[in-house]
C-alpha cells in the first residue's frame, strides 16, 4: 500500500517560501466554494465580486491602495519583531493610541494654516505608537512577562481609552453629543492625490519605510542581531549581543509603525476619531506579515491581498447581500491554510512505496 | 549457522548523496560486530535503517534467514532488535522503572517490573536503583538504565552507538564485561564507534564504512591500529606536533568561583580555581554533567558572576557579559555548535559574523557583504571546510565540518584566550588532528588555550597541564608529564580529588 509520509529537509526549501503563500490562497479558495455553496450563492461569481470586481475602477483601485497602506506599514514592523522572536500581537492598540496622540496635535493647532501640522501628527503618533508598545517591553525585560498577553490586553485598554476620549475630553463640542471627535482642520489632513479618491501621499512615507525596513533586515548588523536573536537565542547569548536591547528595539520599532499607520488613517480617510477607527488593521497586518514571509517587499504583496479581501468582502455583501463575516472567515483561512502550507518549507511529502 | 542479520547492498540517498551505497553485512549470533568510521561516512544511517527509523532506498534485510521489512522502531522491537543511541532518551524527573515501563508493551506493574529490573540488573552486573530519579544518576548509571531498558526485551541484537564517549575508563571496562557476556549468551551486538583501541580490544569482526560504502571487513585483533586508521579514513595522518610551552604570564585566571546551576538538574560549581598562562594549552578531564556547562557559561560570560572572581589579562570580568569579554580577547568554541556556536539556518557568512563582526567586518552599523564573505572564505581555506561555498546554511554541514569552521572562526580572531569545549567532537580522524595541532600553535603564539573535553587521549596529546572537574570541584592541573591515564581515570570518579582552591 503506498502512503504520504512527511521527510524532514536537510535544508529549509527556498521555493517553498515563496510557494507557500501562493498555495495557501489558492487553498483558501479551495475551502471557500463549498462555504459559498452553503450560503446558497455561484462560487465562481462570487470568487469574482469578491477578487476581481474591487480592482474594476480606478476608485476600487484607490480604496484597495488605501487600505493596503496601514495594513503594510504595521506589517513591517511585526515582521521586525517577529524575526527577533518578539511577538507583538497589540498593535492594533499601538495604531489605536497613535491616532489619539495625532489627533490630539489636530485638535490642539485646529485654527489657521500650519505646515508643520502633519509631520507634528506622525511624530506624536510614532511616539503614541511605541510608548504603547514600551509597556510590554519594560514588563517583559523586568519582569519577563509574556508580550503575546500584555501587548494583546492593551488593545482593550488602548480602545476603551479612545472610548472615553472621544465621549468626554476630546468629543466635538458641537458635535450633536455624537461620540467623535471634532473634524480635523484642512492643515491636519492629507488630500487626495487624484481629486474625488481618498488615496493621499502617506503610501509613498509607507514605501519609504519598506526600503527602511529592508535595509534594517537585511543590511544592517543590528537587524542581524535581531535575526540570530529569533532564529537562534542561545547563539545571540553567546555572542554576546544584549538580548534586552533587542526586545525593547523590535517593540518599539513595530509600536512606531503601528502609531504612524493610526495617524495615517486618522488624517487620511477618518478625518476625525470616533469610537471605532480600525476595521481590526491591527490583527490583520499578523497574517499580512507571514503572508510576507517576514519580509518587506513581501509584506507589501501581503498587504494588498488582505487589502482586497476587505474590499472584496465589502463588495460581496453589497452586491449578493453576503454577511460581511464572510471576509473575516476568508482572512482566517488564509492564515489557516498558510501555517499548514509552512510545513513544506521544512518538509517534502514522499510516498512510502 | 545460519546469521542473525545480513544486510545485501542496503542504499539510502540524500538527493544526490548517497549516505549508504551497496551496504551488505552479515552479523552471526553472539557475534560483537563493529562498524568503524569516520562522520558522515554512513554509519548512524545503516544503524537508523537497522533500528527501521530510516527506510532504505534499495537492498534486502534477512533477520534469521527471513526477508524482513522494519517499518518502525516498535517493528525492530519486535524482531528483538534494541538500541542504545548516543544521546540518551530518558525523562529526568521519573525514576528508573517508570521510564521503562513507558516503552514497556507488557502490563503495567510497577512492582513486578522492578523485581525485573533489579534481577537483570545483578544478573549483568548493571547496578540500578529502580526508584532513583533519573536527574539523580550519573551518565553511565543512565546508560546503564537504557541498557536495561532494552535488555528487558530479551534482545537477539543490541545495537550501541558511541556507548563509550561518556564513560570513565572504569566504566568502559565494565561495559565490555557486561557486553561479553551478553553476546556468550548468544546477543549479537553491533557496536558503533571510531575508537580504534576499543575495538580491538572488544569486537570479533569490523565492517569498515567510508563515504558510504564498506571498503573493508577486517578481525581487529589481528590489525594494527594504524591499519585500522588506514582502512577507515583512507590515507596516513600527521602526528600532532607539541613544542614545549613557555609559560607566560597569567592570561585566564578563576578564583574562589562558586555557581548555583541554573538547571535545575545542573551542578553547582565549588570553589573552583585556575589559571591559564600565555604560551600553554591546559585541560579540563572529566564526565560530562560534572558541572562543565556551568564553568563554561561563567567563563564565556553568558553567565554573570561577581567582578573578581574571573580575570582577563589581570582584569576583573566576572561582572561582564560576553559581548564585552570578546572584545578583551576572549574566545569560545561552545560544545553545541548547531544553535549555539552557529545559527543553523544561517549562511557561513553570516555565522563568521556572529563573532567576527569586531574585525572591521561592521562600517557604521552596515554590514560590508564583502568582508564577510571574505572572511568566512578564509576561515572554510585554511581550516579545510568541505561546504559548496560561504552561502552554504550551517544546518547544511556536517557536525565535523561545522566545528571545522567555529573553530576556525574562533581562532581567526587571534584570542589572548581561548576556550574550547570538546573540540573533535564528531571530526574526522585527519581533522581532529589538525584541529589539535591549532589549538597547540595558537597556545605557542602566546594564547591561553583552556580545552574541557570528555576525551581523555585528546586531552594527554594537547595539554601541558590537566586538571579534573568532579560534582563542581577542580582538582589542581597536574603537569601532562607527571600524569597517566590510570590516575586521570581514578580523579574522574572522585577519589584522591585534589581541591584547586588549597
Amino acid at each position: 500500500m503506498n502512503r504520504l509520509y512527511l521527510e524532514r529537509r536537510a535544508v529549509p526549501s527556498r521555493l517553498m517560501g515563496v510557494g507557500a503563500p501562493v498555495l495557501a490562497l489558492a487553498a483558501m479558495i479551495l475551502c471557500a466554494i463549498p462555504m459559498l455553496r452553503l450560503e446558497g450563492l455561484e462560487p465562481l461569481a462570487t470568487l469574482r465580486v469578491f477578487f476581481l470586481q474591487p480592482l474594476s475602477t480606478g476608485n476600487g483601485i484607490s480604496e484597495w491602495l488605501l487600505k493596503a497602506n496601514p495594513l503594510i506599514l504595521i506589517g513591517l514592523g511585526l515582521a521586525v519583531g517577529y524575526r527577533a522572536n518578539v511577538w507583538n500581537i497589540g498593535a492594533e492598540g499601538m495604531y489605536t493610541v497613535g491616532a489619539i496622540c495625532a489627533g490630539w496635535v489636530a485638535l490642539r493647532f485646529a485654527d489657521g494654516t500650519h505646515h508643520w501640522l502633519l509631520p507634528a501628527m506622525m511624530l506624536a503618533g510614532v511616539l503614541g505608537g511605541m510608548a504603547w508598545a514600551a509597556i510590554p517591553a519594560f514588563l517583559k525585560t523586568r519582569l519577563n512577562t509574556s508580550e503575546i498577553l500584555v501587548s494583546l490586553m492593551l488593545t482593550y485598554v488602548a480602545q476603551l481609552l479612545l472610548a472615553w476620549l472621544v465621549n468626554g475630553p476630546m468629543q466635538d463640542p458641537g458635535g450633536l453629543n455624537y461620540p467623535q471627535t471634532a473634524l480635523f482642520s484642512e492643515s491636519a489632513t492629507f488630500s487626495p492625490l487624484v481629486a474625488g479618491m481618498r488615496l493621499n501621499a502617506s503610501i509613498f512615507i509607507t514605501l519609504g519605510v519598506v526600503v527602511l525596513t529592508w535595509l534594517l533586515l537585511d543590511r544592517s548588523f543590528l537587524g542581524f542581531q535581531l535575526k540570530v536573536s529569533g532564529q537562534a537565542p542561545a547563539a545571540a547569548r553567546y555572542a554576546g549581543f544584549a538580548q534586552a536591547r533587542l526586545i525593547w528595539i523590535s517593540l518599539l520599532i513595530s509600536g512606531a509603525t503601528a502609531g504612524l499607520a493610526g495617524m495615517f488613517e486618522a488624517a487620511g480617510p477618518l478625518g476625525q476619531l470616533s469610537p471605532v477607527i480600525s476595521p481590526g488593521y491591527g490583527f490583520a497586518a499578523i497574517i499580512v506579515a507571514f503572508i510576507g514571509r517576514l519580509r518587506p517587499v513581501g509584506v507589501v504583496f501581503g498587504g494588498l491581498l488582505l487589502s482586497l479581501l476587505y474590499l472584496g468582502g465589502e463588495a460581496a455583501q453589497m452586491t449578493l447581500n453576503v454577511p460581511a463575516a464572510l471576509s473575516r472567515c476568508f482572512q482566517g483561512l488564509l492564515l489557516f491554510c498558510l501555517l499548514a502550507a509552512d510545513v513544506l518549507v521544512d518538509y517534502r511529502v514522499r510516498v512510502m512505496p | 549457522m545460519r546469521p542473525r542479520l545480513a544486510l545485501e547492498a542496503v542504499t539510502k540517498r540524500y538527493g544526490s548523496f548517497a549516505a549508504n551505497d551497496s551496504v551488505s553485512l552479515t552479523v552471526a549470533p553472539g557475534e560483537i560486530h563493529a562498524v568503524l568510521g569516520e562522520n558522515g561516512a554512513g554509519k548512524s544511517t545503516l544503524m537508523k535503517i537497522i533500528y527501521g527509523a530510516i527506510r532504505a532506498d534499495a537492498g534486502e534485510i534477512f533477520w534469521e534467514g527471513r526477508e524482513v521489512s522494519i517499518a518502525s522502531p516498535s517493528a525492530a522491537r519486535d524482531l528483538g532488535i534494541g538500541m542504545v543511541y548516543q544521546h540518551f532518551s530518558l525523562f529526568e524527573t521519573v525514576s528508573v522503572v517508570d521510564n521503562i515501563a513507558l516503552v514497556n508493551k507488557d502490563r503495567f506493574d510497577r512492582v513486578r517490573l522492578a523485581a525485573r529490573i533489579t534481577q537483570l540488573s545483578e544478573r549483568y552486573g548493571l547496578p540500578v536503583d529502580p526508584h532513583r530519579l533519573v536527574h539523580h544518576l550519573s551518565v553511565g548509571e543512565r546508560q546503564r538504565v537504557e541498557i536495561l531498558r532494552c535488555l528487558l526485551q530479551s534482545p537477539k541484537l543490541l545495537i550501541l552507538d558511541e556507548p563509550t564517549s561518556v564513560l570513565t575508563p572504569p566504566a568502559v571496562a565494565r561495559l565490555f564485561e557486561v557486553l561479553r557476556a551478553l553476546a556468550a549468551e548468544g546477543c549479537s551486538i553491533l557496536y558503533i564507534s571510531h575508537k580504534l583501541e576499543e575495538i580491538r580490544q572488544l569486537c570479533d569482526t569490523a565492517t569498515i564504512l567510508r563515504g558510504g560504502k564498506v571498503v573493508g571487513s577486517v578481525r581487529p585483533a589481528q590489525v594494527s591500529i594504524a591499519e585500522l586508521a588506514g582502512l577507515m579514513v583512507g590515507s596516513a595522518i600527521a602526528p600532532v606536533t607539541r613544542p614545549r610551552a613557555v609559560q607566560g604570564a597569567p592570561r585566564l585566571s578563576v578564583s574562589n568561583l562558586s555557581v548555583q546551576p541554573a538547571d535545575p538538574f545542573g551542578t553547582a560549581l565549588q570553589d573552583v580555581a585556575l589559571a591559564v598562562h600565555a604560551g600553554e594549552v591546559v585541560g579540563i578531564a572529566g564526565v560530562s554533567g560534572n558541572g562543565q556547562a556551568e564553568l563554561l557559561n561563567a567563563l564565556s560570560g553568558e553567565r554573570i558572576t561577581a567582578a573578581d572572581r574571573i580575570r582577563l589579562d589581570g582584569v576583573s570580568v566576572g561582572h561582564l557579559g560576553a559581548g564585552v569579554r570578546r572584545q578583551r580577547g576572549l574566545a569560545y568554541v561552545p560544545e553545541e555548535r548547531l544553535g549555539r556556536g552557529a545559527v543553523p539556518g544561517m549562511s557561513l557568512a553570516e555565522n563568521a559574523l556572529l563573532t567576527g563582526h569586531r574585525g572591521g567586518l561592521v562600517r557604521r552599523g552596515f554590514i560590508g557583504t564583502g568582508p564577510i564573505e571574505a572572511f568566512a572564505h578564509r576561515i572554510i581555506q585554511r581550516f579545510g571546510v568541505k561546504c559548496s561555498g560561504t552561502n552554504a546554511v550551517a544546518a547544511s554541514l556536517s557536525g565535523g565540518n561545522l566545528q571545522k569552521f567555529i573553530v576556525g572562526r574562533e581562532y581567526s580572531l587571534a584570542p589572548s584566550v581561548l576556550i574550547v569545549s570538546q573540540p573533535t567532537w564528531g571530526v574526522d580522524v585527519a581533522a581532529a588532528a589538525f584541529l589539535r595541532q591549532s589549538l597547540i600553535d595558537l597556545s605557542r603564539q602566546g594564547a591561553a588555550v583552556l580545552v574541557i573535553s570528555e576525551e581523555l587521549e585528546e586531552l594527554l596529546e594537547i595539554c601541558d597541564r590537566i586538571a579534573v572537574l568532579f560534582r563542581g570541584r577542580l582538582s589542581q592541573a597536574l603537569p601532562r608529564e607527571a600524569i597517566s591515564i590510570d590516575q586521570l581515570g581514578v580523579l574522574m570518579t572522585g577519589r584522591d580529588l585534589q581541591p584547586s582552591a588549597a
